[in-house]
């Protein structure tokens, strides 16, 4: 199987480390909600299909990758840098003009 | 359906083999059952033939989407032990020991048990403590467990390489006598036998497409033969759980599927008389009495519903049996497979009531459940019936992980992937 990195190309999976699933959302560190913890550690969507999912370039150049790929065919439809939806996220909770 | 006897071998001999009956009825699903159990492999095939012979409960049906044997029933290399650190998993497994042990004659099937041990090598002292501590934990709750030194094992097994210039040399190892491998399609044809003769409807070819509500309660299923009531829904299906609780409308479970890949090795003459995993990393092997070696390593490490798995883990499965035995690099690989796994976030398994109201579940057995087979059935058996767990299953709840009481054999934490 091989993965796109965005920034490398094409590479053998054997060059990657699993993370798991990227459907997960961490609840903001101080929030005190149980549910959302639990859920956030132990619930999968476990999709036979499409499965959003994060892997690390451990034996490259290291990036956090998202991932799209089908669980039945390992066909990739999606490679892009994990830290760009990351901003993303954090920009939406941030008051405009607030200290980041 | 005769009993299978040297009598009815003989018999059959004489006459051409042309007398034998088929093990099992191949029946039209009925409109409705008291029972409906999803999925026909060893588990569920399992929970049937206890349902009827500890319950009394035959009006059941068992579907399946393939044929039988064709899941990871038929896929895993038979591995059958009980050698668990942690209270529950330990008498759980040890239980399913003991079922093994009357199994051939409990099923008048010859499933091949054969009591060859199981040893796990350890390579540092560390880890050679570890092993200790859970034998100790083993034999205080009635199981067997023997240390071996390098000497014992190098005369157990003689091709093993014990010396001091291997990559990770051999300090010692934990052995289980009474553990050992079994025939696995023997179990499912057993299993499948002794449930069909005391009425319970295996229907094969049978894929659940959807399920029966009545509100929140599940009142049947909806299959490609056909839609089917039952009283009670119980879910076997293994790596398929997360697929077929999708259909029920559950979208999320403390479980992953991952594929594990399995080899066999053209046949060679008696060379392993035991199961032997490697401790430096992730591998097993035994001999099949065809005579093939029969190992495995780790999983592929990603989500997967495939089937099949990628050659990365093919190279370092090799590796690391030619780590042990080098004179093992001649002999040719004759097949190599894979199954889908249902790897729960503890390494632990699920037998539970729920998670909907006329609904039971099963999964979470890593890949580990072969050895489970007996026990699973029989303790998901007795839920279904009782509509409460065994003392052997109570443990095995589907909601021990938001209430912080894990199973976690390994002490790994929530990574599915590593159990």
């Amino acid at each position: 199987m091989l993965l796109t990195c965005p920034y490398c190309g094409p590479r053998d999976v054997s060059e990657f480390t699993y993370q798991g699933d990227g459907n997960r959302q961490r609840p903001a560190p101080n929030s005190q909600d149980l549910q959302a913890w639990n859920e956030y550690v132990y619930d999968r969507q476990n999709p036979a299909g499409d499965h959003n999912e994060i892997w690390q370039h451990s034996g490259g150049c290291r990036s956090h990758i998202r991932v799209i790929r089908n669980t039945v065919s390992h066909v990739t439809s999606s490679t892009v840098p994990v830290r760009g939806a990351v901003h993303h996220r954090s920009t939406e909770r941030r008051k405009p003009g607030a200290k980041a | 359906m005769a009993e299978y006897s040297a009598l009815s071998l003989l018999r059959n001999a004489l006459s051409g083999n042309k007398d034998w009956k088929p093990a099992w009825r191949k029946p039209d699903p009925k409109a409705s059952y008291d029972v409906v159990i999803v999925g026909g492999g060893g588990h569920g095939l399992a929970t049937a033939y206890y349902l009827a012979k500890e319950h009394g409960i035959t009006n059941v049906a068992v579907v399946e989407k393939g044929y039988l044997g064709s899941g990871n029933v038929g896929r895993n290399t038979t591995a059958v032990r009980s050698n668990y650190l942690l209270p529950p998993n330990t008498r759980f497994y040890e239980h399913s020991m003991k079922l093994w042990e009357n199994l051939s004659h409990d099923l008048n099937y010859n499933v091949m048990f054969s009591q060859r041990g199981v040893l796990n090598l350890a390579h540092t002292p560390a880890q050679f403590d570890d092993y200790a501590r859970r034998g100790n934990s083993m034999r205080h709750q009635g199981v067997d467990a023997e240390l071996m030194s390098v000497a014992e094992i190098k005369r157990l097994m003689p091709a093993i390489d014990v010396s001091a210039s291997a990559r990770f040399p051999i300090f010692g190892g934990l052995m289980q006598p009474r553990a050992g491998t079994a025939r696995h399609d023997a179990v499912a044809w057993g299993y499948a036998r002794g449930a069909d003769r005391r009425g319970v409807d295996i229907l094969e070819n049978c894929e659940v497409t959807g399920f029966l509500r009545d509100g929140d309660r599940v009142t049947g299923i909806v299959t490609t033969r056909g839609e089917i009531r039952a009283r009670k829904v119980a879910l076997a299906a293994a790596g398929s759980t997360g697929r077929v609780m999708q259909l029920a409308g559950i979208d999320r479970l403390p479980i992953e599927s991952h594929v594990l890949q399995a080899f066999v090795s053209e046949s060679l003459k008696p060379f392993l008389d035991t199961v032997v995993t490697f401790g430096m990393g992730h591998f097993y092997m035994g001999q099949s009495d065809k005579g093939g070696l029969i190992y495995g390593g780790d999983l592929d490490g990603y989500n997967s519903y495939a089937q099949r798995g990628n050659l990365p883990i093919v190279e370092e499965v090799m590796a690391e049996m030619l780590a042990l035995f080098p004179s093992l690099a001649s002999v040719r690989m004759l097949r190599s497979w894979a199954g889908v796994c249902d790897m729960s976030m503890d390494g632990s398994p699920i037998i539970t009531t729920g998670p909907l109201p006329g609904m039971y579940l099963n999964c979470g057995w890593c890949y580990g459940g072969f050895k489970a087979t007996p026990a699973s059935g029989f303790c998901f058996a007795h839920t279904i019936a009782r509509d409460e767990p065994h003392d052997l299953n109570a443990a095995f709840t589907l909601d021990r992980f938001h209430r912080g009481a894990v199973i976690d054999e390994k002490g790994q934490g929530a990574t599915p992937r590593l159990h």
